[in-house]
């Protein structure tokens, strides 16, 4: 039988590779992006589990307005990097340097 | 359900407002019309805040509890929609003098302006999420407004990556708190974290105060907010260093005490710790600086610091001083920045802090009007921004947080060098130093004297905003 917490621990592993996936990754920033889109899948498991374990539908709802924000926040970044690329030339993460901080 | 409408009507037009001027540019003069569209959204803007201000009564509660109009939420909204139609103001001359002015600068600000009043009316978990994206989303847009620029655009793109991880976070914990307290409302969380609140529960609030603390720029949360704010075409800095802020302050003190009111002493230990770091990390690092952009970016990050020393306190008090802080700490960059755009030289910007020497000089009245304001982001007592930081201190010191006040104080005076340094090179700099010229503007000039005024006349009784902040704070603590 597959408990809450089975889940739960699914959702904070892939979680926890999205963060990593963001600190660790010195190669592109597409990867950047799949990283952000991969925490916000965990978090969507987390809902629909929760959701399904306590019998109520909210959950649910607002997993369906996640997704929604994803998709458009994945449209922005892409063409914000898209406008980055036209000026630098390419998109490797240690090229995004122009200011320190 | 058409009395739950009435209650989102603000909102409601702005976004219809929003709407209908995105269709109306695209289907006629495109970017002709942009800086008339500016100055109507600025006008639609300050009419919803006097609306907002002066027929907003009692508390109403629309969407089963998705939605709170109450007196904190409309003293938050009346600072967000001042700020952000003055900052429109402000920099309408520059966009255009850089060929920036497109008809979506509007559009987004006023959409950005129309998610901070979500978010400080939220009264659920999706309500401030949705409120939260609507203003990010359209954030990232106009950082990285100018387009062929590798700073702008780089700009654009730390935001998003570093916002969007807030995000990220943020969700994360409020899927937690979700899950273990079995509701998204916020007056149903309450009554969860009342009777035990479970280990499941702590860790939603420590990932939703994460998430928003990098709203705020609040160390260790502050990487992006440098680097975003010299990258920024200057309008839009100044845009991010006064509207998000009061909503995104708002909002944390929204959830801090509406959805976990009953844990405060398991929070106030966090708060305490973010706005201890954030005071000392602000004072210090902005002692190097060279760009006058970065360090406006480190100054709020110190004042973000001493906001959230008033929520830390944890009473009707500290939440009074958080309001009537973040309401000067606006006043203050408005004017310093309406400063910073009349920064010029043979019609090129310029940042570079040395450039300011003998200032006075050749602008004895400018450089007067930011002197007051330097001393008052400094907390030099007869002005207005001592009156900010004694408010905050006094909260922490009555809710027992005697160190941090300490600390603040402490804080606040290494702080003051960095201010008083801009002050020294604008009176007795070097004098062989090629200087500003130009700069002439009658609005940022206006502006500029205005805050400077404000700063100095605020003294006697603060215009009434100590006062509506008291009974803001009463109605979000009843």
């Amino acid at each position: 039988m597959i408990e809450l917490e089975h889940y739960l621990t699914v959702a904070a592993l892939l979680f926890v590779i999205g963060i990593f996936g963001i600190f660790l990754n010195r190669k592109n920033i597409i990867i950047l992006l799949m990283s952000v889109e991969l925490m916000l899948l965990a978090v969507n498991i987390n809902l629909v589990a929760f959701s399904s374990f306590l019998g109520d539908l909210v959950g649910q709802v607002f997993t369906l307005f996640v997704l929604t924000v994803a998709a458009a926040e994945a449209a922005i970044g892409l063409a914000i990097l898209v406008c980055f690329f036209r000026n630098r030339g390419t998109i490797a993460v240690e090229d995004v340097n122009v200011m320190k901080g | 359900m058409s009395a739950d409408l009435i209650i989102i009507l603000p909102e409601l037009l702005l976004s219809l407002f929003a709407l209908l001027s995105l269709l109306f540019a695209v289907y006629t003069s495109k970017d002709g019309i942009a800086s008339a569209m500016l100055w109507l959204t600025s006008a639609v803007l300050i009419i919803l805040a006097c609306w907002i201000g002066l027929t907003g009564t009692g508390t109403n509660i629309a969407f089963d509890g998705m939605f709170i109009d109450d007196g904190f939420s409309r003293f938050a909204k009346v600072a967000i929609l001042l700020a952000a139609a003055a900052i429109l103001a402000m920099g309408e001359a520059y966009m255009t003098a850089k060929g920036l002015l497109r008809f979506e600068y509007p559009v987004l600000v006023a959409l950005s302006v129309v998610g901070m009043m979500m978010m400080v009316s939220a009264g659920d978990l999706m309500a401030l999420y949705m409120g939260l994206e609507l203003q990010s989303l359209a954030l990232y847009v106009i950082a990285a407004l100018r387009r062929d620029s590798i700073k702008s655009t780089e700009a654009g793109l730390k935001y998003f990556v570093l916002g969007a991880l807030s995000s990220g976070m943020l969700l994360y914990g409020a899927s937690l708190v979700y899950g273990y307290a079995g509701t998204t409302v916020f007056s149903g969380i309450v009554q969860v974290a009342n009777h035990d609140i479970s280990m499941g529960l702590l860790f939603g609030l420590v990932f939703l105060m994460a998430g928003l603390a990098f709203k705020i720029s609040a160390v260790p949360f502050h990487m992006w907010t440098p680097d975003v704010y010299e990258g920024s075409p200057t309008p839009v800095t100044a845009f991010f260093a006064t509207a998000p802020k009061v909503a995104a302050m708002a909002l944390f003190a929204r959830v801090l005490h509406d959805a976990f009111g009953a844990a405060t002493a398991d929070w106030r230990q966090i708060m305490a710790l973010l706005s201890i770091l954030s005071m000392f990390l602000g004072a210090f690092a902005a002692i190097g600086q060279t760009n006058i952009k970065r360090l406006m970016a480190y100054s709020s990050i110190a004042h973000m610091g001493y906001a959230l020393m008033g929520l830390a306190a944890g009473t009707v008090l500290g939440v009074q001083a958080m309001l009537v802080y973040m309401a000067i700490y606006v006043t203050m960059n408005v004017g310093t920045f309406a400063f910073i755009l009349m920064m010029e030289k043979d019609g090129q910007p310029v940042v570079n802090i040395e450039s300011l020497s003998m200032y006075s000089r050749r602008e004895p009245g400018k450089a007067l009007a930011m002197l007051v304001l330097l001393f008052s982001m400094a907390g030099v007592p007869p002005m207005l921004g001592f009156f900010g930081k004694f408010y905050v201190l006094k909260a922490a010191f009555e809710g027992g947080l005697a160190w941090l006040a300490v600390a603040g104080a402490v804080a606040s005076v290494i702080g003051a060098y960095y201010y008083l340094r801009i002050v020294y090179l604008m009176y007795f700099g070097d004098p062989a130093e090629e200087g500003l010229n130009g700069g002439q503007s009658p609005v940022l000039w206006m502006f500029l004297i205005g805050s400077a005024i404000i700063m100095l006349a605020g003294v006697v009784n603060m215009f009434g905003v100590d006062a509506a902040a008291a009974s803001a704070a009463a109605t979000l603590l009843d």
